[in-house]
């Protein structure tokens, strides 16, 4: 046995009274780290229930947007006013004719001076439409020029109509993107000519392409003068010797107004067609904000209805990270006792396992943030679903999940805490 | 001699339901700094009772107890707790190692709770683990540690901190009859060349042989308590 040589000299700098924070930190992070494989598995806990929380929202949110941005491209501040047969929707009317819209009830309209754009009268015809090198059916919607504001509309190449092609009754015609590509592939479009209903007409535009699809796209119709259709192209003299419409539509500047002005077309329109105060009138004025506002409603209960099923899982996620906290102190009690008798306080301890599951909770809940983010990524990449990851989603499960962490922590680690270092030491 | 400790009239009573154990009746014993002392006696005659009592891990019913000038008996939880970080270093028959950290970080691990800095915690464990001849041994986890190994390392894990008392309740318990000669040979030379006052529980003869002062507790009182000659090692 050799002589020991050097002697340990007493302690120069200590600060006593407790651990901080980042000691702590680093005791806890030793831990985890020396028992890689079961912190992993009490984050799976949490992985899972935060990467269904991020995903089932992200993708509900997606999923909302779509269907109203779908309504929104209509114009969610617009009125759309039809006639209807006031006897289909009552009792006893049979088949009374319908009382068709005409320019006088836009001329009403445009009278009344309310703050809308608008009105745009629409009067729509399926027409044979004849290029050069190809012919095809399509709607041909005859319309004046604030229609391209009220749709939103923004041109590829030339303009759109214009009032004094209204005023002139001017041969000229603006194509929807595929329209304009069945008639002349990528071919040149405008200056060319097209046939509608016999006569020559002059391609002074082509649309962008307005996407979306569905019903009533914009892209595969024709748009000219609604002078022309109504007097050259289609016949629109209604009996009295007006000029016919399909839908007069209104965009109101400002939302707040959408009652208001809707209350006032509606009177002027009754007056004007002579409706008696109570009975039913002969046309309709559809509301998309209203139709958007329970659209709305109802996608976002489904949003909340996914988040609350994700929720539970990530409730399930905190159970795990209690139980195993709890096995883990009754496994680590001896090492507890140890950390006791050489000098931890009990508030040590109890931070330690504090720390434990936070730490836990928070890697689990950023590793479930990834790993909820593949599916929403993936679908927008492809294109089905537009679901952004948003930062809501992202602080919303990273804090419910710390919170997983610290309430199901709490326990397991009082029991640590209050342990007799006596009798941990002597556990088996 | 200064006194290191000093025990007079201590009590110990466990109440367990109805049942009182009285573990120590009346304990009066003064140990000097320095002093390497045994306490033998027959088993549940008191003697971890007593141990626990100096290592400030447990409270007496009755009696004075000061260790190193602190009147021990009056303090709180928190308190014993900043005691035993700065004045003890215990050893225990089961090693009680951290089993999956490193030599060095389980030597290095009680002064974590005492703040000192993490520079210093690093070059006081390595010396230590010199001193019980564990330097090459630094990075070994338990696992690839020998028994006799691991109760070096805790020994250099009780010594790290320069403790004012070094508490062992039968150190060589779970060692064969060779390596307890050499922990209790290391323990001999800790004591003599760093003047540190060690306290040793244990039941072979052999052993106690190795302090120069041995007590003997039967049923919660020192029956016994005499000067060794350390001839035996
Ligand atoms: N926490 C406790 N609760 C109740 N009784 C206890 C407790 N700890 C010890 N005792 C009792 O006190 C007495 C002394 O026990 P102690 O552990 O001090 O004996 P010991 O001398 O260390 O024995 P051994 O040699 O077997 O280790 C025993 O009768 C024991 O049963
Ligand atoms: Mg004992």
């Amino acid at each position: 046995m050799t002589e020991l040589r050097r002697t340990i000299q007493p302690v120069a700098t200590e600060k006593g009274g407790g651990l901080n924070l980042g000691e702590t930190l680093r005791v806890s992070l030793d831990s985890l780290a020396a028992n890689r494989v079961r912190s992993f598995l009490t984050m799976l806990g949490v992985i899972i229930g935060v990467a269904s929380v991020v995903s089932l929202m992200t993708l509900g949110n997606g999923a909302s947007n779509a269907i109203t941005n779908q309504v929104a491209s209509i114009g969610t501040n617009s009125l759309t006013i039809f006639a209807t047969s006031p006897a289909s929707r009552g009792p006893g009317g049979g088949g009374a004719a319908i009382t068709p819209l005409d320019m006088s009830n836009v001329a009403t309209i445009e009278s009344l001076r309310l703050p809308i754009v608008g009105p745009v009268p629409q009067f729509t015809s399926s027409s044979t439409v004849i290029a050069p090198a190809a012919n095809t059916t399509a709607n041909v919607v005859g319309t004046t020029a604030t229609f391209q504001e009220v749709q939103s509309i923004v041109m590829e190449v030339g303009t759109f109509i214009s009032d004094d092609h209204v005023r002139s009754v001017a041969q000229v015609v603006v194509l929807g993107a595929e329209l304009k590509q069945d008639l002349f592939g990528d071919g040149v479009a405008i200056g060319e000519t097209v046939r509608i209903a016999g006569k020559p007409l002059r391609v002074i535009g082509v649309m962008e392409l307005k996407g979306g699809g569905g019903f009533g796209s914009l892209d595969d119709q024709a748009y000219v003068p609604i002078s022309l259709a109504q007097q050259r192209l289609f016949s629109a003299r209604t009996a009295n010797g007006q000029l016919r419409v399909n839908t007069i539509t209104v965009s109101v500047l400002d939302a707040k107004n959408i009652d208001f002005v809707q209350e006032r077309i509606e009177m002027a329109l009754r007056d004007q067609r002579n409706i008696a105060p109570g009975a039913q009138a002969d046309f309709s004025v559809i509301n998309q904000a209203a139709f958007l506002s329970t659209l709305t409603q109802i996608t976002g209960l489904l949003t909340t209805f996914l988040a609350a099923i994700a929720g539970i899982s990530l409730l399930v996620g905190g159970i795990g990270i209690m139980n195993i906290m709890l096995v883990s102190v009754t496994e680590r009690t001896r090492e507890i006792g140890l950390r006791r008798a050489v000098g931890a306080q009990s508030r040590d301890i109890l931070l330690q396992f504090m720390i434990e599951a936070t730490v836990l909770s928070l890697f689990g809940g950023i590793i479930g943030v990834l790993v909820g983010s593949i599916l929403p990524i993936v679908l927008t990449a492809m294109g089905t679903l537009d679901a952004p990851i948003t930062p809501d989603s992202v602080i919303i499960s990273l804090t419910v999940a710390i919170a997983t962490g610290l309430f199901f922590g709490i326990w397991p680690a009082r029991r640590a805490a209050n342990l007799n270092p006596i009798e941990a030491l002597r556990h088996e | 001699m200064t006194a290191m400790i000093t025990i007079e009239g201590m009590t110990k009573v466990y109440k367990m339901g109805d049942i009182e154990v009285h573990a120590l009746r009346g304990v009066d014993v003064t140990i000097n700094k320095g002093e390497f002392v045994a306490i033998m006696g027959p088993s549940g005659s008191g003697k971890s009772t007593l141990m626990n009592m100096i290592g400030c891990l447990d409270t007496p019913t009755t009696g004075r107890y000061a260790l190193d000038g602190i009147e021990v008996s009056s303090l709180n939880d928190n308190q014993l707790s900043s005691v035993r970080a700065r004045k003890l270093g215990f050893v225990f028959q089961q090693y009680m190692l951290l089993p999956r950290q490193t030599a060095l970080a389980n030597v290095e691990m009680p002064m974590v709770y005492r703040g000192i800095p993490a520079a210093d915690r690093k070059q006081r464990a390595a010396l230590a683990l010199e001193i019980v001849g564990m330097g090459n041994r630094m990075d070994h986890r338990p696992n690839e540690l020998s028994g006799g190994q691991q109760q070096r390392v805790a020994i250099a894990r009780a010594l790290a901190g320069s403790p004012a008392v070094i508490l062992a309740d039968e150190p060589t318990g779970a060692l064969d009859s060779k390596t307890s000669e050499e922990i209790m040979h290391m323990l001999m030379q800790l004591n003599r060349e760093q003047q540190l006052t060690i306290i040793i529980v244990t039941h072979e003869a052999d052993v106690a042989a190795y302090a120069d002062r041995i007590l003997t507790i039967r049923d919660g009182v020192i029956i016994d308590d005499r000067r060794n000659q350390r001839g035996a090692a």
